[in-house]
């Protein structure tokens, strides 16, 4: 194919990609790089690379918004930055020594985690509020807004939490992803924290985090323009119209349509990885 | 204390930064491909086997030379590095912040976060 037809096609799917992931809540990201690796042929050391731009690309946009609406808490944002930074670096070195198919594998896996994740009916555990040694040295306590105003609450688990992260960080540079699962699990799980204040503290981490990696790639060559500018501005529209119409639209029907699309991915990431076809 | 900045306010200008960084990129990236495209929009992609990017587009000054000499992959590349310093922008802003309100902790947190990015971004080895 040229070029001209290529970028179009790369462009709408990925504009696709960043409306379904922004209205559902699973992210842009995590479709990109198969749908360039099965769809396109792309090879998928130019797709990690790739989708690391789609991802900073739609988490950006929503990050602008959710941290001027008092949810996101930028310390323990940055606290967990560090580990997952850290992760991201280990990851970029790990990349060279991982073969396709096993990268295939571990995506498909990762992605099927997601789906049986999104699935599951999520319960909002009680807000802490009393106090915790790591919470209250790193200054974590914070307050977050609700209909009765705001909400003060504490957060646990801090080192687990860190521990988490940095496999987040890892697995985030290995696949090209936000990595949003391990992040939330880390902060909604282990260290408890309010689930609008896991959620948008995750997001506003992920673009610091596939910052890291996407530079490292950049350097080593594997992020390519031609395929990554209608990755970026396509998934970037896409994201932004999908914050814009989410309030008013009952988009509720789309769920389990994109879990479909994931999970079919990660069944076709497996198959290629076990039998080495990608 | 008036003359320290609230949380309120650096939130504020982290969501204003943010936004303008990811414009600014988009927009630069939306003129590389169109002059890709017009330059070489009929050459055939080949992407199923990995060669690597030649050294005109995987280094921050061969990248903005390659834009000055308006080049569409070069410029389209600027755009994506300009992107991926966005988030690197922000962690700067916020450790500027951290020093106004003179909170040491997170001033050297921010600060381990910042020197990672920035070997990452300019050393772009792990």
């Amino acid at each position: 194919m040229t070029l001209a037809p290529l970028a179009f096609l790369i462009g709408v799917g990925s504009f696709a990609a960043g409306l379904l992931g922004s209205l559902t809540g699973l992210g842009g990201g995590i479709i990109i790089l198969p749908m360039l690796t099965l769809l396109f042929h792309v090879d998928l050391r130019y797709a990690v690379g790739t989708s690391l731009i789609a991802v900073i690309a739609t988490s950006s946009g929503a990050a602008a918004a959710y941290v001027r609406e008092g949810y996101t808490n930028v310390r323990i944002a940055l606290l967990l930055e560090i580990a997952t930074t850290t992760g991201a670096l280990i990851g970029t070195m790990l990349f060279a020594h991982v073969t396709k198919a096993n990268l295939s594998i571990l995506f498909g896996a990762v992605l099927i985690a997601t789906t049986l994740r999104s699935l599951r009916p999520r319960a909002e555990h009680a807000i802490l509020t009393t106090p915790d040694r790591w919470s209250a040295f790193f200054h974590l306590d914070s307050t977050y807004p609700t209909a009765a105003g705001p909400q003060h609450y504490s957060a646990r688990r801090i080192p687990l939490g860190f521990a988490l992260m940095l496999v987040g960080g890892v697995l985030s540079a290995l696949l090209g992803i936000g990595a949003g699962i391990i992040k939330v699990l880390a902060m909604d799980q282990a260290m408890s924290l309010p689930f609008k204040v896991s959620t948008t503290t995750s997001n506003f981490m992920i673009g610091v985090t596939a910052a890291v990696s996407a530079a490292v790639y950049l350097h080593q060559g594997q992020i390519d323009p031609t395929i990554s500018f209608p990755v970026m501005l396509g998934a970037g529209a896409g994201a932004l119209l999908g914050a814009r119409i989410l309030t008013r639209a009952d988009v509720r029907w789309l769920r389990p349509l994109f879990t479909t699309i994931v999970f079919v991915a990660a069944i076709e990431m497996l198959y290629k990885g076990f039998t080495g076809t990608i | 204390m008036p003359t320290r900045l609230s949380d309120y306010e650096v939130d504020q200008a982290i969501g204003g930064l943010l936004r303008f960084g990811v414009i600014i990129a988009a927009a630069v990236t939306f003129v590389g491909g169109v002059l890709l495209l017009f330059q070489h929009g009929g050459a055939p992609v080949a992407r199923q086997t990995f060669q690597g990017e030649p050294a005109a587009l995987t280094s921050i000054a061969s990248i903005f030379r390659g834009a000055m000499a308006l080049n569409g992959e070069a410029i389209a590349q600027l755009g994506l590095l300009l992107l991926i310093a966005t988030p690197v922008a922000r962690v700067a802003l916020t450790l500027g912040a951290f020093a106004l309100q003179r909170d040491r902790k997170y001033v050297v947190i921010t600060s381990i976060v910042l020197a990672l990015l920035l070997y990452a971004l300019v050393f772009g080895k792990a």
